[in-house]
């Protein structure tokens, strides 16, 4: 057992987590923005809308993100009018970017299916009784349908994020060294890829669990009233496992 | 229309290349990805319901070790899974032969790239399998276990007559998810060197310098792959539940 090895790869590939963090955090911000826009599109009612996002989850449901990246990083730049356009080409020749779009469309397919469903199981009773109440439209998709929708999507959204992450290690195959690219480095430089891979899966791992901990959390937090009666409750394990 | 003209432009030279050679390279490399997507599932299966028994064990270290599985291969990058199995072992089979001297100190024995990748893309997939496996057997009804004991079944008997048939009836919806998923899956292992459709459309793309043309293809026939298995799983669902259905 090599410690010093251990410790320093483990350093190394630490070091490259914020990059990861990066890819992450604004992946899943754009996906969230554009899924938000889907399931609006898809709720509205328009036959056309209706088709639209069909065939958006359809696609990017239906093909691996590899090639997703690859043809928004290779393909994309084949058109003239991308490589001169001021305002696309920065984007679609910057590896980071291109992974951070690539993300954001994917997931927002996944995600805008999570919407619809947790809209769809919005009790209806509830509906009504706002109704009843002589709320507006908006009012009470703002106090009534979204909080409930939201916590209902919580479960299925905390699988989908941690999909994300595992998503972000496709980052390397671009040429950005974020923590597998690193890991990979390494791993040509001393040629003992099971340490090191192991070392970078400890951190993947404890980034994962740490996530769904988080939404397991939040999850427990937004549903006091669905727990049972304090006197009951040692019976029942706190936090649900997500993961 | 002058947008037109390079629209046919581009579909002539897209059917020139296709028919060069480069169809018949992608049609092998359907082939290829739909291999690595049996044998993985195939291996899942077997992983699966092991690690499915495992977590619903009696013993708590039995459950420990089911739990730990589902969670390791759930949460790391799959990629990682695959770089871990293709180097992984390389080293392992580099530092076997090198320890029996059937090789010099700087050669290197490569793993096959073929097994490794089936073998990550199957483990991935078993931890998925497990977790379908497990809700199956849950969604027994408990009354038929008991009656089986009470007929005097045994453990074997009780598996092969009870468990057995209703579990694959009611895991055929997840398993075509995960079927899906594994599909997706294996195109990541083109990373190590198995001529399935990504590394084929890789090389198209890098060769004759039409990357869009051989990606918008590639997802294309993936698109095709998975839609074509969604409607044979849900026949496989009404055969298996035939008997279940309720009249109209």
């Amino acid at each position: 057992m090599d410690f010093d090895f251990y410790l320093s790869t483990m350093w190394s590939v630490l070091k490259a987590l914020p990059l990861t963090l990066e890819i992450w955090f604004f992946g899943i911000a754009f996906g969230l923005v554009i899924a938000t826009g889907l399931t609006w599109l898809r709720a509205s009612g328009y036959k056309s809308g209706e088709y639209f996002t069909r065939a958006y989850v359809f696609i990017f449901r239906g093909s691996p993100l590899l090639v997703q990246l690859y043809l928004i990083y290779f393909g994309l730049s084949q058109f003239d009018f991308v490589r001169h356009s001021p305002i696309l080409w920065p984007i679609l020749r910057d590896p980071m970017y291109c992974t951070i779009v690539a993300m954001a469309l994917n997931t927002a397919a996944y995600e805008s299916e999570i919407f619809r469903g947790a809209l769809r199981a919005v009790p209806v009773g509830q509906i009504e009784a706002a109704k009843a109440f002589g709320m507006s439209a908006f009012t009470r998709f703002r106090i009534v349908t979204l909080p409930i929708a939201l916590r209902l999507a919580l479960p299925a959204y905390s699988t989908e994020i941690i999909l994300m992450t595992k998503a972000t290690a496709l980052a390397s195959v671009v040429t950005i060294m974020e923590m597998m690219g690193t890991a990979q480095k390494i791993q040509h430089d001393t040629f003992r890829p099971i340490e090191v891979l192991t070392c970078a899966g400890v951190i993947y791992l404890l980034l994962n669990l740490s996530i769904a901990r988080l939404f397991a959390w939040v999850e427990y937090a937004l549903s006091p009233h669905l727990r049972p009666a304090p006197d009951r409750s040692q019976q029942i394990k706190p936090v649900p496992e997500v993961l | 229309m002058e947008f037109l003209n390079s629209l046919l432009e581009q579909m002539s030279t897209a059917y020139d290349l296709l028919a060069a050679g480069w169809g018949v390279q992608l049609l092998w490399g359907i082939g290829w990805t739909l291999a690595v997507t049996s044998v993985s599932m195939v291996i899942g299966a077997v992983l699966g319901s092991l690690v499915a028994a495992a977590k619903l064990s009696h013993r708590a270290r039995l459950r420990f070790l089911g739990e730990s599985y589902t969670t390791v291969f759930r949460g790391e990058p799959e990629l990682l899974i695959i770089y871990l199995f293709y180097y992984g072992g390389t080293q392992v089979l580099t530092g076997v032969a090198r320890s029996t001297g059937s090789i010099g100190p700087t050669d290197i024995v490569n793993m096959p790239s073929f097994l490794g990748g089936v073998l990550a893309v199957g483990i991935i997939s078993g931890a998925y399998q497990a977790e379908v496996f497990r809700g199956s057997f849950l969604a027994i009804h408990r009354g038929e276990l008991e009656a089986a004991r009470a007929y005097g079944m045994s453990a074997w008997l009780r598996f092969r007559l009870v468990i057995m048939p209703q579990v694959l009836r009611l895991a055929v919806p997840g398993l075509g998810n995960v079927w899906q998923l594994t599909i997706k899956d294996s195109a990541l292992i083109s990373v190590t060197g198995v001529a399935e459709l990504m590394l084929t459309a890789n090389k198209a793309a890098r060769s004759t310098h039409h990357s869009l043309l051989f990606y918008t293809v590639a997802g294309i026939l993936y698109l095709v792959m998975t839609s074509i298995s969604t409607p044979i799983f849900d026949r496989a669902e009404r055969y298996t539940s035939r008997s279940f259905t309720r009249p109209k």
